[in-house]
């Protein structure tokens, strides 16, 4: 049975204080925050096994390739991967994204299409660009709808032959649409892309079976879902990841180096040049296991009452708009109020000792879509609690009555 | 003609009188509405403050040997805080625009703004004030 008040006590930062208020923490699409069980495991690993892995003979050095290789284990079963050298691991799903833009740069010809959603954030688009420069292959866009859809005709209709890969987020960032993605995955295969699914946003709520979905590549970063910064993974297809050039030179990444060639290493060492991030990686596997012990259905569950109950109550506030009103959405509310400017609310909330983000959060195509400079984007996790909401909802109002 | 010092001590002391955050805010807001507003013309990219996530806008004048600022921006609370710097450098001597301490935010309890991950760009604001009074000292000179 879920237990709010049981599962905060594993995070000691949300009893902290801000501003002289107690903390109400609502920009969990930009980070989740860090359980004990988590942070435990990496000090445990500082304070016990710290060495370089996969190289050393020695005792501490196996402890730590183990621990190493349990996690993209843990990982694999989790994203239920076929084998666990299909899940690489990087620094986070930025790099993920970039290891398949600098393969594809490689394999692209001037005939070739990427395919787009207006609903990626910076780092899913700027990197397609870069590739298109490179390749001479044009990008386009699968454009979106009011409700922050996307237009799933118009997308049936850029799909032709000369598409080579689609991508699209899981969820969108900015307004937390759930994309329909096994639909797209269906459409573009026939066709004969593949696809990348960005995660990012998804996977702190949703348990994704990327073999049931037939995804090609999937990527996400560990601190979305109570996992340390600076590590992530990316998911792809044995076959595919065979076929990609590796990212970087360097070691770890080789079978043999003479000074006139170099073979590379098999998977998944063909992709992770140089020492890894292990202590994060172990965390990645224990956030993970953190994660499905208190049980995805229950958090999903949970958190869709807290987006309905968040949604009534915003809705009452006068002025109020919400953007991204799909029916399918995770538990974030994008929001302006009259003209007021975003970074007044937030600035105003921050006093209160409320945390959202505000801005354009990293997808500026969706605000010129709205035409708006930004937006308050509060975000929740199965941590927060519905009084919680309360105080995020009194402080609107209170923002509102200042800056009026 | 008072000097920067004494503009910020005055500063200081008014803020001093506040008891709490919402006072300070207020305040502020006040302020950013009565901010001598920037000629529309120069609400262009060539004058907006680049790294803020409410677009600032400053442009600044040589009135004889001192420099005039105006400004404007999409926030009222960034507004707030321009007018008070425009309070404290404008119809100054770049020279002393230059050597200025800027000390006094601290001291108001705007510091948040300070840091350089607010995307507020008070750094930048005053970044931009500065440069002003450099490429108008060598004006002068």
């Amino acid at each position: 049975m879920f237990d709010v008040k049981q599962v905060r006590k594993d995070f000691p930062i949300l009893s902290r204080s801000v501003n002289g208020q107690p903390l109400v923490y609502l920009d969990n699409a930009a980070t989740s925050q860090t359980p004990k069980q988590v942070v435990e495991v990496i000090s445990d690993y500082y304070y016990r096994y710290n060495a370089n892995i996969h190289r050393g003979v020695h005792k501490l050095s196996q402890e730590a390739t183990d621990a190493y290789e349990k996690a993209r284990t843990t990982i694999q079963t989790h994203f239920n991967a076929a084998h666990p050298h299909e899940i690489i691991f990087t620094s986070g799903t930025t790099e993920s994204i970039n290891v398949i833009a600098a393969g594809y740069a490689s394999i692209l010809s001037k005939e070739d299409e990427l395919l787009i959603s207006a609903l990626e954030h910076h780092s899913n688009i700027v990197p397609w660009q870069m590739l298109c420069e490179k390749t001479g292959a044009t990008l386009k866009v699968i454009p979106m709808t009011k409700l922050g859809t996307l237009d799933m005709e118009a997308f049936e209709n850029l799909l032709n032959p000369n598409t080579k890969l689609v991508f699209v987020n899981h969820v969108s960032n900015a307004l937390g649409t759930i994309n329909p993605i096994k639909e797209i995955i269906d459409k573009s295969h026939q066709k004969g892309a593949k696809v990348l699914i960005d995660g990012a946003q998804a996977s702190p709520h949703i348990k994704t079976d990327v073999q049931a979905l037939n995804i090609d590549y999937y990527v996400t970063s560990a601190h979305k879902l109570c996992g340390p910064t600076g590590v992530g993974m990316l998911y792809g297809k044995e076959t595919l990841l065979k076929k990609l050039p590796p990212y970087q030179g360097g070691g770890e990444m080789i079978a043999s180096v003479t000074f006139e060639k170099t073979t590379y290493a098999d998977l998944p060492h063909k992709f992770e040049a140089g020492t890894p991030n292990i202590s994060g990686g172990i965390a990645f596997g224990a956030a993970l296991d953190y994660m499905n012990k208190i049980d995805f259905e229950a958090i999903a569950s949970y958190e869709r009452e807290l987006l309905i109950y968040a949604t009534d109550a915003l809705k009452k506030i006068d002025g109020l708009k919400i953007y991204g009103e799909a029916s399918e959405k995770t538990a974030v509310i994008s929001f302006n109020v009259g003209t007021i400017h975003p970074y007044d609310i937030g600035s105003i909330l921050d006093q209160m000792g409320i945390a959202v983000r505000t801005g354009h959060h990293c997808a500026q195509p969706i605000m010129d879509f709205y035409n708006i400079p930004g937006t308050v984007r509060a975000s929740f996790s199965f941590y927060n609690t519905f009084e919680e909401i309360d105080v995020l909802d009194k402080g609107i109002r209170k923002a509102i009555l200042m800056l009026q | 003609m008072k000097t920067i010092e004494t503009i910020q001590e005055e500063i200081v002391e008014e803020f001093s009188l506040f008891e709490d955050w919402m006072q300070r805010y207020e305040y502020m807001i006040d302020l950013g509405k009565s901010l001598p507003l920037i000629n529309e013309q120069y609400k262009t990219d060539t004058y907006v403050i680049k790294g803020c996530q409410s677009k600032v806008w400053v442009h600044a004048e040589l009135k004889e040997d001192q420099l005039n600022f105006t400004a404007d921006s999409e926030a009222i609370i960034t507004k707030g805080i321009i007018a008070i710097l425009i309070r404290v450098f404008s119809n100054q001597h770049p020279k002393d625009i230059l050597t200025a301490n800027t000390d006094f935010i601290d001291r108001i309890g705007l510091k948040e703004h300070l840091s350089p991950t607010r995307a507020n760009g008070l750094v930048s604001m005053i970044k931009q004030i500065k440069m002003y009074a450099v490429a108008f000292q060598t004006q002068l000179n």
